[in-house]
């Protein structure tokens, strides 16, 4: 992959968008990639929109931010809004399709908008506390930035001293995982 | 050494006579000060900060190190000086107007962390060096560049009372006092165990000195003396506010 | 003594404010005093957190003020210290600074420059370099960084305290928010590994013996009495930093030498620069990049002999023209036409900047 590979993650405070992405470039990084991650950040420390800008690439990484992304996954109305910005003629753009009113709101411009259920997935069918995981799936499948054995070694590398209190939460994890990129699979 | 009679030996004699205005009791807080340093045989390990205003004027005045900062800020660049090197005995020297006004909330912090320093303050109820403003210090109805009028209490507040402060803002191991030039004696006393507080790592220490601004005042000697020694107590109260208590033996 | 904070040579993947924090110590930084302000607050918490690990020393000061101050304080005494700021921040911390160039206090400081005026954005900027190079009453005798990377951001944290005790001048690395909250990989190091050894610090003030019977003692100043006397003083300051400047003095070019475009940025718009000149020359636009990394001293003989050479300079910068008034003060005379790119508080992406020389071709 020559090309860097561009994502704007954005959602709801407490989504856990941040989280995400440090461990996503953190897998890159330990694959020996070169991996920038800047969270965009207010003045509050806590409610509001997250951003998280992230760029994987083989060569050193360029200015910090970027126009337009080559994935963007929006996880609330207003993560919506505030992030068709970053959509051109060749961005993926994935949101989350139990968010309410928001049609027109959605970019027209881009290569492809996908909206998955990842949230209806969570609550019913695993854990709502793993819905960023399932994201992450998501986005990892959408991009290929890494691999899913390395997405798994990044989430036990994170996670590891969680999954040894619980070990079922070893596969809840794993599974989410996998689930997001089944989702996105079929409709990229 | 042919130093004159009654000059402590840590005082600096290339320096003298020193540079204050006749009848200026810098000269006096600096005696004490040096007698103090003298009978605790510290003179090696002092580290002397001086503030702006007539305070700065003491850069020179001691066989010590030395270091003149800027207005209000020499509470700070002592406590980095003993913070980085506690075994030195850290004094801040300053007037009203540095530790009362612009320095204040150095002089608050200082005192709440109980930084193990010692802070003495000449307080002569006016900005001298700039020509005889109104200071925190200020007595009501007192006459001066900025309150030509008399100082109006319901319009600038009244005389700020230093050591209370610290006193109130102090734990254990403070120790606080307001002497005066009126009583070289006791000043000395309790600047001695101000240092002696440090010495022994117990805490903040801080001392203030009612002192005299002739030349602001526009006073005579005898005026001058009058000022210190009947008006100035009856708003600022001479004595030991705090002291840390006797360590068991 | 405690073991060394970092053996050899590792490859690590971190915040900037994390790498900054981790130069101290691999710098042999022995004190810091600081004050919470975003985007610097994690330079503290990392260094909270490593530095008694390292018998180290921190205190958390009552504002930006008293941060400066004791930090000349601890300087004073003979140690290794420093302090980092940002934004409002810095400008309280400006009239510590002074003292420091006035008495020629070797502090370090790392700013992590915010959006401005006033309190602004927590986010990012350029808008500290006025402040940085030339701030407070004064004339600006003060070393200044302008780092682009987490590298260079550990590499001239170390250098800076070398270079702030071998010149006596206040020594800033001016980074931004951008740096100081992205990840990205750097290789920290044991800077005896690299040949780098600490210049020996020394105290001015507590030295040993007694004042007066064994030496003279230490009588430190900043106040003057004459025009003349202060005149002599900051005559020597001029002189002594007249001469250190052509061996502190660092830049970077980029393509320069047939470029008819060069692009002038500095800290990390030198980033966008850098991947829009290797986009535009693909495509056959002999376009440049100049990028002073010292803002004082300005490499501003290297620049000029550039520009003189080019047809057309775009200054490019996070700020409404700091950066651009320090270039033309160094081009003085030329009269390459000068474009100027501005956005003051906001990032700028390789993306724009390939966009804004095409149109202007």
């Amino acid at each position: 992959m020559a090309k860097t590979v561009k994502i704007a993650l954005a959602g709801e405070g407490g989504q856990g968008v941040q989280s995400v992405a440090g461990i996503m470039v953190g897998a890159a990084n330990d694959k020996g990639r070169e991996a920038l991650y800047i969270p965009n950040f207010g003045v509050e420390q806590r409610g509001g929109v997250s951003v998280a800008f992230c760029q994987i690439s083989d060569d050193k990484i360029g200015s910090p931010k970027f126009k337009k992304a080559d994935l963007v996954i929006a996880l609330s109305d207003r993560a919506v809004r505030r992030t068709t910005q970053y959509v051109d003629e060749n961005t993926v753009f994935i949101y989350d399709s139990s968010i309410e009113d928001i049609e027109d709101d959605l970019p027209k411009n881009a290569k492809k908008v996908i909206g998955i259920p990842a949230l209806d997935v969570a609550k019913k069918e695993l854990h709502p506390r793993v819905f960023n995981v399932i994201i992450m799936g998501a986005a990892i499948e959408a991009t290929h930035i890494v691999e899913m054995p390395e997405a798994k070694e990044a989430l036990e590398k994170k996670l590891g001293y969680k999954f040894e209190q619980n070990p079922k939460l070893r596969p809840l994890n794993f599974t989410a995982l996998e689930k997001g990129a089944e989702l996105v699979k079929e409709l990229l | 050494m042919s130093k004159a009679p009654n000059m402590p030996k840590s005082w600096r004699e290339e320096t003298k006579p020193h540079k204050f205005c006749p009848g200026c009791g810098h000269g006096l807080v600096l005696k004490a000060l040096g007698q103090a340093i003298d009978e605790l045989g510290i003179q090696d390990r002092v580290v002397f900060g001086c503030d702006i205003g007539c305070s700065l004027l003491s850069f020179d005045f001691f066989n010590v190190d030395s270091v003149q900062t800027h207005h209000g800020r020499t509470t700070p660049v002592v406590t980095g000086v003993k913070r980085a090197r506690p075994d030195r005995i850290c004094i801040a020297y300053m007037g009203d107007g540095g530790g009362y006004a612009i320095g204040s909330q150095h002089l608050v912090n200082a005192a709440a962390r109980n930084e193990k320093i010692t802070v003495i303050l000449a307080n002569n109820c006016n900005y001298g060096m700039t020509g005889g403003q109104m200071a925190p210090t200020s007595l009501p109805g007192m006459k001066t560049e900025t309150t030509p009028y008399g100082r109006d209490p319901e319009v600038t507040g009244y005389p700020t009372q230093g050591p209370e402060m610290v006193s109130a803002i102090t734990r254990e191991g403070a120790y606080v006092a307001r002497g005066t030039v009126a009583n070289v004696r006791q000043l000395k006393n309790y600047i001695k165990k101000a240092l002696q507080n440090q010495v022994e790592g117990n805490g903040f220490s801080f001392v203030e000195a009612l002192s005299g601004c002739p030349t602001n005042w526009s006073t005579n000697a005898k005026d001058t003396w009058a000022f210190i020694e009947e008006t100035m107590p009856k708003y600022f109260k001479v004595g030991e506010l705090k002291a840390p208590a006797k360590k068991e033996e | 003594m405690a073991e060394k904070p970092i053996q050899g040579e590792k490859r690590v993947f971190m915040t900037g404010n994390e790498v900054a924090a981790w130069a101290a110590l691999a710098a042999e930084a022995d004190i810091m005093y600081g004050y919470p302000i975003t985007p610097q607050n994690e330079i503290m918490h990392y260094w909270t957190r490593l530095s008694p690990k390292f018998d180290r020393g921190f205190l958390q000061t009552e504002d930006e003020i008293s941060a400066g101050f004791t930090t000349c304080g601890g300087v004073l005494s003979g140690k290794r210290a420093f302090t980092a700021t940002a934004g409002p921040g810095n400008t309280l911390m400006q009239e510590s600074m002074t003292m420091a160039e006035m008495m020629r206090i070797p502090l370090v400081c790392v700013v992590q420059q915010r959006g401005g005026p006033s309190t602004a954005t927590v986010i990012y900027s350029q808008q500290e370099a006025t402040m940085t190079c030339y701030g407070g009453n004064g004339e600006g005798f003060r070393i200044v960084y302008s780092t682009s990377t987490h590298q260079e951001l550990y590499d001239y944290v170390i250098k800076g305290f070398n270079t702030a005790w071998t010149y006596r001048f206040p020594t800033f690395v001016l980074g931004d928010g951008y740096q100081a909250k992205m990840r990205e990989s750097l290789h920290i190091y044991d800077p005896a590994t690299k040949g780098i050894n600490m210049v020996a610090t020394e105290p001015s003030l507590g030295l040993e013996g007694t004042p007066g019977v064994d030496r003279d003692p230490q009588h430190l100043r900043n106040t003057y009495n004459t025009e003349e006397e202060l005149y002599e003083v900051v005559s020597e300051l001029v002189a002594d930093y007249e001469k250190a400047a052509p061996e502190i003095v660092e830049y970077q070019t980029f393509d320069t030498d047939d470029a008819e475009i060069v692009i002038v940025a500095h800290g990390i718009v030198t980033r966008a620069a850098q991947a829009a000149v290797k986009e535009l020359r693909e495509e056959g636009i002999k376009v440049g990049h100049f990028r002073p990394i010292t803002l004082r001293p300005f490499p501003a003989n290297e620049l000029k002999e550039i520009a003189s050479k080019a047809k057309k300079l775009i200054v490019m910068e996070s700020a409404q023209g700091q950066f651009d008034r320090m270039v033309k003060h160094a081009i003085y005379g030329l009269t390459t036409p000068i474009e100027d790119y501005f956005k003051p508080g906001m990032g700028i992406t390789s993306e724009e900047i390939v966009e804004y020389v095409k149109k202007g071709m």
